[in-house]
């Protein structure tokens, strides 16, 4: 059995403006050892998603409505605030986009590393902070002892992650999300957390959420992968069946629209822009999401008339389009982004 | 790419001082974010500045068309010496010289109406009359591919693609030969950031224009640039034809940051992944 299962979660906020409908009808599972990636633009749900998991949604205005989360044979959803305290921090853990707001100015690393060491393992002082300083040489922060008593002004952005990453697995969680944890990073630090998340993940056997924009990172550090576009998933797979059998058109727009960094004549190309922009989540499109902006959505068909749903078209890979690539006519068949 | 270039700017140094001190503040020390640098960008040319954060790459850019004053350092623009011009000189130079900045929620006044932002480098630069200018701001959109009929709207309507458009309509407003654009996709979305590169790739095909084009994405700088320059700690590391610097880079850190670039292709990326880690071994040895 899965590590977390997620089955038909509904997270909407209420507004003075209508119902947002952030994130509507999201189902995928996480295994032990294995990363899942999901990825989408800003406004698909996919930090939503995540909140949720943490039952860490603002409420109000944001309910979970329907759905179930059920952790290690656990709903979450069920659970009270008490509970749940329990089960975040110790079983789950989350790391943020923003290491420079993550952590408290005005304590020391140390403080702030011992202070959920003490709460959830319930060791010693001294103990914890011998705890403490083991966690800083794993996530690789040079004098770790020193390095303690410093303030987090005194750490660059990198390292003010490692140590967010140290606070996240101080409890051996069995899950780890990291919600765009290199976003706010340059690309050569980034490219060391994402070393780091990898050797952790391995070597504590977590499971691991990673949630980013970035088409590359999930490339590089995922194994399967759940794309989101307005508060759904569109397409569910292992990595390299996405990026190399794409079957969404939103998919395979996605990738089209990328910036190439090796080939020849990128100068001289125009991109594969996608017209339009993503619906209101308010009042989102009544069938297919994607439709208004989708190349294959034609006259006469279901796209506008009834909600396509996520259906398996090959072992483990999944879609949510009335016009996956596999099954168009070859005229209309658009070449795959590479 | 021949004859005289359309900006030259020539052992640029931009220093700004540290202040410590209670009451009174005293110049401690120095930072020198911008520190020695040269280029050059000919007519109808995007040169690439490439660099992670405070590298000095906005700076420069800042720099290059004297919306910051250069502690020392030349610039041309056709071949005049640009870098002390004063007064009623300088801004007829600025309706040659234009930016598109970051972000567009902060670049744009909240108080003024879109037709407003658009026509005020008109305003300034005493371009039309008041009728001309308004069938001028109505054509400006259009070019950027901004529904015109929303002149009278204010820029927190609208997404950040648009408003993007916004941005680039008004540097256009002037006419102007160079616009320095600073991190110009970097805060919208892919699908968005794809519509407004083919805009700005357009635009320099029809109007000739040249750009200096300043980002962190080296994918993105690579599909907008003929020549390349990478920055770090306020120098020029290395500079050349876009596809030269990239698939065959000389220098050290040039090499680390494109190795550290993840490619969206998970089998190159296990290959990439390899050989960064080769390069970090290699990195590390001389420290």
């Amino acid at each position: 059995m899965a590590l977390l299962e997620v089955r038909d979660l509904q997270t909407h906020f209420f507004t003075r403006e209508g119902v947002v409908r952030a994130v509507d009808g999201v189902s995928f599972s996480v295994e032990t050892g294995k990363t899942l990636g999901i990825v989408g633009e800003s406004g698909c749900g996919k930090s939503v998603t995540a909140l949720s998991i943490m039952g860490l949604i603002p409420q109000p205005p944001a309910r979970i409505v329907n759905g179930t989360i059920v952790f290690d044979g656990r709903d979450l959803t069920k659970l009270s605030n008490r509970q749940l305290e329990d089960v975040r921090g110790r079983q789950i853990a989350m790391i943020f986009q923003d290491p420079m707001t993550s952590l408290n100015p005005t304590l020391t690393i140390g403080t702030q590393l011992t202070e959920t060491i003490r709460r959830h393992l319930g060791l010693a002082r001294d103990e914890a902070r011998r705890r403490a300083v083991e966690l800083l040489e794993e996530v690789h922060i040079p004098n770790a002892r020193q390095r303690l008593d410093d303030y987090p002004h005194r750490f660059s952005g990198g390292m003010r992650q490692r140590v967010m990453i140290a606070i996240a697995l101080s409890c051996n969680p069995r899950l780890l999300i990291a919600d765009e944890p290199t976003t706010a990073l340059d690309v050569t630090v980034q490219a060391g957390i994402l070393d780091l998340l990898d050797e952790l993940r391995a070597e504590h056997e977590m499971a691991m959420i990673l949630i980013t924009h970035d088409m590359g990172v999930i490339a590089e550090a995922t194994d399967d992968v759940a794309v989101m576009y307005a508060g759904q998933i569109v397409e569910h797979a292992p990595v390299e069946e996405v990026f190399y059998r794409p079957e969404h058109p939103y998919t395979e727009a996605l990738l089209g629209a990328l910036p190439q960094l090796e080939d020849e004549g990128v100068r001289e190309r125009r991109l594969t822009a996608i017209p339009g922009r993503p619906p209101d989540l308010i009042d989102p499109p009544q069938a297919c999401r994607f439709a208004p902006r989708c190349p294959h959505a034609g006259l006469g068909d279901t796209c506008t008339t009834e909600p396509p749903e996520l259906r398996e078209i090959r072992p483990g890979h999944w879609v949510r389009s009335a016009h996956p690539a596999s099954e168009r006519s070859p005229q209309t068949q658009e070449v795959g982004a590479t | 790419m021949s004859g005289q270039p359309l900006l030259v700017v020539e052992g640029l140094k931009k220093h700004f001082p540290v202040r410590r001190g209670f009451l009174f503040e005293r110049t401690r020390d120095w930072v020198r974010a911008v520190d020695d640098v040269s280029f050059e960008i000919h007519e109808g040319e995007t040169l690439g500045l490439v660099g992670e954060s405070g590298s000095g790459k906005s700076t420069t850019g800042y720099c290059a068309i004297r919306l910051l004053e250069a502690t020392a350092g030349r610039i041309f623009f056709e071949g005049k010496d640009i870098t002390r011009l004063r007064g009623e000189s300088l801004r007829r130079m600025r309706r040659e010289m234009q930016i598109v900045f970051q972000d567009p929620y902060a670049s744009l006044n909240p108080r003024m109406t879109v037709g407003d932002i658009v026509a005020e480098p008109l305003i300034v630069h005493s371009i039309g009359t008041r009728k001309s200018r308004a069938a001028t701001v109505r054509e400006l959109l259009n070019i950027v591919g901004f529904d015109p009929s929303y002149v009278n709207r204010y820029p927190h309507e609208f997404s950040g693609g648009q408003r993007q458009r916004i941005g680039i309509a008004r540097a256009l407003a002037v006419n102007p030969r160079l616009i320095v654009c600073d991190e110009p996709v970097s805060a919208l979305d892919v699908s968005i950031q794809a519509q407004i590169l083919n805009l700005l790739k357009d635009l320099q095909r029809d109007f000739g224009l040249s750009y200096l084009f300043i980002a962190h994405d080296l994918a993105v700088v690579r599909t907008m640039s003929d020549r390349i320059a990478v920055m770090n700690k306020g120098k020029i590391v290395e500079t050349g034809p876009a596809a030269e610097v990239y698939t065959d880079p000389k220098d050290d850190y040039t090499k680390a940051l494109l190795a550290a670039v993840p490619v969206p292709d998970p089998r190159r990326m296990r290959e990439r992944k390899r050989k960064r880690h080769e390069l970090r071994h290699a990195l590390a040895e001389p420290v």
